[in-house]
């Protein structure tokens, strides 16, 4: 197995005197999906903002590409090829898919005051990007939108690999989605950890985490429980990890396991 | 886990589009619809001179003055922001404009470009204040159109020792080389010959009774095709859109949002001040009234061209075509037998309308029911 892309161990962090993280071990390799499963509160976001350089850990050490590495911010982290897709999507719905695509790294052409944001290179990337995703546009100029949910998540993921995303944090990519849609994401999901992608997908649903993950790691209470690889774990061993082992024992009967 | 051909090949649940409706998501539809209106309801019922050179030029004159505030105050929009202190900027630049040439006696060279950057500096200033408070920039602005307003009046009567006039400025600047870029008539060359080749009407004594194009109908059009070319063709076009349309999301994706609502009021600022020093210029004396109410026609002329008030759409040609309406309203009513007063009555319908009609494209932009 290779060595890991970007690792972390014993992050701790604190906001004053709430503790949100307490000891988090994680680490991706490229070209797999590490999912990192938690319950509402367990810490998810702070971890995932601790990843992308929007806040320093407490204590715990960051090594990215065998070296330690402290970002300065979510900036430096984005240049050395940590991106992150965020639940809003960064997104501006009134923008046509390539102008969003490219927005903050428009590509140019010409010199002085010809010097020209390059439209038609960005709507031919654009279209051959979301090609490759499975999704066929209308048109470059097609606004963002008029794009289902799924869709959306689709480009913003699209985007992030383009400018040489190696890891990629999608923050519950699945949540707000219909059956088709969160199928779509999956089969995205697959495709750029197909490209050499460390992908790591954060959910609290574990039948998506389990159809496409690689290793899973349950967040509780700001403590990571330990890694399983696929195949090693069940669904339902993941579910009472990240209820804490406490009453979901006794829900699943009364539910007879639909959670 | 299968993937699905939701999206895969060609939907099938998707019609053509039709020409018409592809045109209906361009903002400026709303100015170019208005602007064939306007023109049918003149052509009907004005004198035939509104449509001769010098009636086209006569309305096209107001349209510009009006129009160097309107584009810039629609990149502005489209950036999210308003400013509604440029009119009282257009008395407070040309107040410091008059006292450059006629108190110092400085050079043009050197006044226009004090009186821009002086502009600029308040422009600058008005929106470090929207971005550090965040507050609205509608509220922090209009405290600068009070505030600008009263400098304006405080300041006039100081340099002038009492008067809310300052006088003799196309005396300390007739025979500068710059004048005639920023007051006059351009191409009268061209104008005389035409005349005389019998191309355009003239004078019994030869002379043409269009003397040139007044310069600031060119200064619109430049402007108004600079800023299109920045908005649809350069990445700063890119960052204004993506700062009005989510400034979070613009700043997440690497785009320098404060500096570019900072660039926006900045501009505001200066072209109000650009406007100023040619109406001073012309006439020949600056005035503390000057510029009054002139940023809300701004916003209303911008608003008509398809600018959106929550940001993030718009056009600068639909400015521009906003701005001739405006013009041709204003000027076209003296050549019917209208009331000219009913202008106030058109400028609120045509504000009300054009506001309805942009809401409504843009849930078809965005896709909302």
């Amino acid at each position: 197995m290779s060595e890991p892309i970007i690792k972390l161990d014993q992050i701790e962090k604190h906001f004053g005197n709430v503790i949100a993280l307490n000891g988090v071990s994680f680490d991706v390799r490229a070209g797999e999906c590490h999912c990192l499963l938690g319950d509402n509160g367990a810490g998810k976001s702070t971890f995932i903002k601790t990843m992308s350089g929007v806040h320093r850990p407490t204590r715990g050490t960051i090594t990215f590409e065998g070296r330690p590495m402290s970002f300065s911010s979510p900036r430096a982290a984005m240049e050395a090829g940590i991106a992150t897709v965020f639940q809003d999507l960064a997104m501006i719905p009134l923008m046509s898919v390539a102008r969003n695509f490219f927005m903050g790294r428009e590509p140019t052409r010409g010199w002085g005051l010809t010097r020209r944001f390059d439209v038609e290179k960005a709507n031919a990337i654009t279209m051959a990007e979301m090609k490759k995703m499975g999704i066929n546009l209308r048109g470059p100029d097609q606004a963002v939108g008029t794009l289902s949910g799924g869709e959306r998540q689709t480009v913003a993921i699209a985007r992030a690999v383009h400018f040489g995303a190696k890891v990629l944090i999608l923050d519950e990519p699945t949540s707000a989605l219909g059956v088709r849609q969160t199928a779509n994401v999956l089969a995205t999901i697959d495709k750029v950890r197909a490209q050499g992608v460390g992908v790591v997908f954060i959910s609290h649903n574990v039948r998506h985490a389990l159809a496409v993950g690689d290793r899973f790691t349950v967040l509780n209470r700001g403590k990571t429980l330990g890694t399983a690889r696929r195949g090693e774990i069940t669904s339902e061993q993941l579910q009472d990890l990240m209820a804490g082992g406490q009453e979901l024992a006794q829900l699943e009967s009364t539910l007879g396991g639909t959670v | 886990m299968t993937n699905t051909t939701d999206t895969a090949s060609v939907d099938e649940r998707i019609k053509a589009e039709p020409l018409l409706a592809r045109l209906m998501k361009r903002p400026e539809l709303g100015a170019i619809a208005g602007l064939v209106l306007v023109t049918g309801f003149f052509l009907a019922t004005a004198s035939e001179a509104m449509f001769s050179l010098s009636g086209v030029l006569n309305f096209l004159s107001p349209a510009a003055q009006l129009g160097i505030l309107a584009i810039a105050a629609s990149l502005l929009m489209i950036g999210g922001e308003f400013d509604l202190s440029i009119g009282s900027m257009v008395a407070f630049a040309g107040m410091i404009f008059g006292a450059c040439v006629v108190n110092l006696g400085l050079p043009l060279i050197l006044s226009i470009p004090v009186t821009l950057a002086f502009a600029a500096l308040i422009g600058a200033a008005n929106g470090l204040i929207v971005l550090r408070t965040g507050l609205p920039s509608f509220i922090v602005t209009l405290a600068g159109l009070f505030m600008l307003r009263g400098l304006s009046l405080v300041g006039l009567k100081w340099i002038t020792g009492g008067s809310t006039q300052l006088r003799g400025i196309r005396e300390a600047v007739e025979g500068d080389l710059l004048t005639p870029l920023f007051s006059g008539d351009a191409f009268g060359g061209l104008f005389a010959w035409l005349a005389q080749a019998g191309l355009i009407e003239s004078f019994p004594n030869g002379t043409p009774k269009v003397p040139g194009i007044p310069v600031e109908i060119l200064w619109f059009v430049g402007l108004a095709l600079a800023a299109t070319w920045v908005l649809l063709r350069t990445p700063a076009g890119n960052w204004i859109f993506a700062a009005g349309g989510d400034a979070t999301a613009a700043s997440n994706s690497g785009v320098p949002v404060r500096n570019v609502k900072i660039a926006l009021f900045m501009l505001t600022a200066a072209c109000a001040a650009l406007l100023a020093v040619m109406q001073v210029m012309d006439a020949g004396s600056t005035d503390a009234r000057r510029g009054f109410q002139k940023e809300f026609e701004a916003i209303i002329a911008a608003v008509i061209g398809g600018c959106l008030l929550t940001g993030g759409y718009g056009s600068a040609i639909g400015a521009f075509f906003g701005s001739v309406i405006f013009g041709m309203v204003v000027i076209g009513l003296t050549y019917t037998s209208f009331d000219q007063d009913w202008f106030q009555v058109f400028l609120g319908g045509m504000l009300l309308l054009a506001v309805i009609f942009n809401n409504a494209i843009r849930k078809r932009v965005t896709g909302e029911r």
